[in-house]
């Protein structure tokens, strides 16, 4: 399970999450939407445990243990694993070797072959990784890397912006293995924390929790179905005023 | 050797003997010994002493099982102690030897490289130093390489080498060289004049690996012609302690459609000096060449070159230097220069030099790996370029060099 409790996360000194609380269970697959700018991205960053965003305020408890103020790497090997969704290029470092390093550095090529093929990234275990990669490639590559590690909880920043119909497809195919398929219902450990501005992806992933975050809050709870559907006829007012509903009246 | 080639390069060499290089610190030849050792002419090479052979296979060259080699050459301090060849249509011998064999050599000598360069070259000269001759004939084309050793024996001791290289129309050759010395605490020198002469269409593939110790000073002295659709393919490859190398090797396309192709991975621990150019002249339409510098300082001081001058329609060159300053001291200057002559040409470069991004090493952690494995695994692929067009036998001798030496950087 992951708890986070009263999360505040400041960047470079500046306070951009506030107050956040949120759980998720072992089995469950949870949504975060929200406008540009709103923190979605920071708080996965949070919780991935990227050096700079600096905890202020609050817990984050993950498999039981306090892992505030783990390092990102140990917070990776204790398996929580996220999509880029801008990921750097490093140049001399092969596809193959981000396959092998997600592998717990195991050369095993037949394995690689396998989880190439299947993210349709055959050709690209040779190249450097994301260096003159598509948009849609790089999300390919990210969840294959995902799929090598696999991570108990999965953090998936917006899986599907930028792809286009055949490859959304494969896309959700990807991520339904990494949050279902390769988890058994019966002992489903695997946790997912995914942004979306589409909702795509919910056809392929069974979600019953979304989230709205606005301006480093999270406003709303509700069913990810409908939470989708107010934001489409509505935009984000709806969010910003349940947000506002919860700020005690001044006088 | 016995065999003068001329009186003039005589006279010019005297002439040029206090001459200072133009780059790189200035050494007294005064300080070393160039008496000849007494290493006896070696039939099997591989009844070399073994921590010779250890220091030879450390810089490429290998003599216990020689089948993937078409020839070896290799000389001790100023000694040939042996060279031989398995492939018809190869031809290695001592300079010296080919000096009194053909007639023609006088075309090759002091061609590409001239004598009065500095006091280096006139030395040389002047002493009548030996050296290797390697040529693939007309149309041969080789798999595998020749591989040529320059040793360093003798403590205080310069080794001088002349080296000639020719690869007759249409003809393939491969060569390793690895330069390399006896560990030593005392100082030592080696200087080795390289002159490259690439024919019409020939292809040549010259991979030099440099494994000195931390008091060698070194003074290469390079020059290459490249004929019509010929190819000239360097690698360089110094990532052991060394006090101070300088050289900057000049290459000209003098044929229409010839291409250089110039790899250098470079590594400075505390305590090297090391200041690595490459020229490139562009003299025949449609030349191309691509220079690619990687430099890794831990400590150590680099200054990378790089220079080209485009004077034909048509030709194409790139420069790109990337440096990674691992640690708190060191430094790379890097130097890359164009030089147009007419409109016609497309001349550009690219240089970086930082550490290694933050951003990158988190990225590999986000994966599991630990900060140093991440650093690692970044430096690694830093150094390992995939070079286009080498042939596989030869990228994996070179990765198998590049690995041998990555402790030393991480
Ligand atoms: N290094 C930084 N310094 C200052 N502000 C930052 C920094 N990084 C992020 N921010 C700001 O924090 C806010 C939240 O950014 P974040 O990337 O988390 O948004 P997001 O919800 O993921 O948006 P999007 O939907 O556009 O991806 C933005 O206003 C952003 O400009
Ligand atoms: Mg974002």
């Amino acid at each position: 399970m992951l708890k986070i409790k009263d999360l505040s996360v400041a960047v470079e000194g500046k306070e951009i999450i506030h107050d956040v609380n949120l759980s998720i269970h072992s089995g469950e697959t949870h949504v975060l939407f929200g406008p540009n700018g709103a923190g979605k991205s920071t708080l996965l960053m949070s919780i991935m445990g990227f050096p700079k965003y600096t905890i202020t305020k609050g817990s984050i408890t993950f498999k039981g243990k306090d892992i505030t103020h783990m390092s990102l790497d140990e917070r990776a090997r204790m398996g929580i694993g996220m999509s880029f969704q801008r990921p750097p290029v490093v140049r001399g470092v092969k596809t193959r070797d981000m396959i092998a390093a997600c592998l717990k550095q195991s050369n095993d090529s037949v394995e690689i072959a396998k989880l190439a093929d299947k993210a349709d990234m055959s050709d690209f275990l040779e190249r450097d990784i994301n260096y003159g990669f598509s948009g849609g490639e790089i999300k390919r590559s990210e969840l294959m890397q995902l799929l090598a590690q696999k991570p108990e909880l999965t953090l998936l920043d917006e899986p599907e912006s930028g792809v286009d119909l055949v490859n959304i497809a494969l896309i959700g195919n990807l991520m339904n293995d990494l949050l279902e398929k390769n988890c058994p219902i019966q002992v489903r450990k695997c946790m997912g924390l995914i942004i979306t501005h589409t909702g795509h992806i919910l056809d392929y992933v069974n979600a019953r929790t979304g989230y709205v975050m606005c301006d480093g809050t999270i406003g709303c709870v509700g069913d990810p179905h409908e939470i989708l559907n107010t934001i489409r006829e509505r935009g984000y007012d709806e969010c910003i005023q349940c947000y506002l509903g919860r700020i005690p009246p001044n006088d | 050797m016995t065999k003068k080639t001329s009186s003039t390069f005589q006279e010019k060499a005297k002439a040029a003997i206090d001459k200072k290089a133009a780059l790189g610190e200035d050494i007294d030849l005064k300080k070393y010994t160039g008496k000849d050792s007494e290493i006896p002419y070696h039939k099997d090479p591989s009844e070399l002493p073994s921590d010779v052979k250890e220091r030879m296979l450390g810089a490429g060259v290998i003599l216990e099982d020689t089948s993937q080699r078409s020839g070896t050459y290799l000389q001790m301090d100023n000694m040939p102690v042996h060279y031989s060849t398995t492939q018809e249509g190869v031809e290695v011998m001592p300079v010296s030897q080919a000096l009194e064999k053909y007639d023609w050599m006088p075309d090759y000598w002091w061609k590409a490289v001239a004598v009065d360069q500095d006091k280096y070259t006139a030395n040389i000269e002047l002493n009548n130093y030996d050296g290797y001759f390697i040529r693939a004939l007309k149309g041969q084309k080789t798999v595998f390489p020749v591989q040529a050793c320059l040793y360093l024996a003798k403590e205080k001791m310069v080794q001088n080498v002349h080296n000639i290289i020719i690869a007759e129309e249409g003809s393939e050759l491969h060569i390793i060289t690895g330069c390399t010395a006896a560990v030593r605490e005392e100082f030592g020198l080696h200087v080795g004049v390289s002159e490259f002469y690439i024919k019409k269409g020939a292809k040549v593939t010259f991979t030099m690996i440099h494994s000195w110790n931390p008091d060698t000073a070194v003074r290469p002295r390079t020059g290459a012609f490249v004929e019509d659709n010929g190819l000239f393919m360097s690698n360089y490859l110094l990532m052991k302690p060394v006090h101070s190398i300088q050289m900057n090797p000049t290459v000209r396309c003098v044929g229409e459609n010839s291409t250089v192709r110039y790899n250098s991975i470079l590594v400075a621990v505390p305590g090297s000096s090391l200041d690595i150019g490459t020229r490139v002249l562009l003299n025949a339409k449609g030349a191309r060449t691509e220079i690619i510098s990687r430099a890794i300082t831990t400590g150590g001081d680099i200054t990378a070159r790089g220079y080209i001058e485009g004077n034909a329609p048509e030709v194409k060159g790139h420069l790109e230097c990337r440096g990674l300053i691992l640690g708190e001291k060191g430094s790379i200057y890097s130097i890359p220069e164009l030089k147009g002559n007419l409109a016609n040409i497309d001349l550009s470069h690219e240089a970086a030099i930082g550490k290694i991004a933050e951003e990158e090493v988190e990225y590999l952690m986000a994966r599991g790996l630990t900060k140093a494995e991440a650093t690692a695994a970044i430096v690694r692929g830093f150094l390992h370029v995939d070079i286009e067009g080498l042939p596989p036998l030869l990228s994996a001798e070179l990765k198998k060099a590049v690995d041998a030496s990555e402790k030393e950087v991480m």
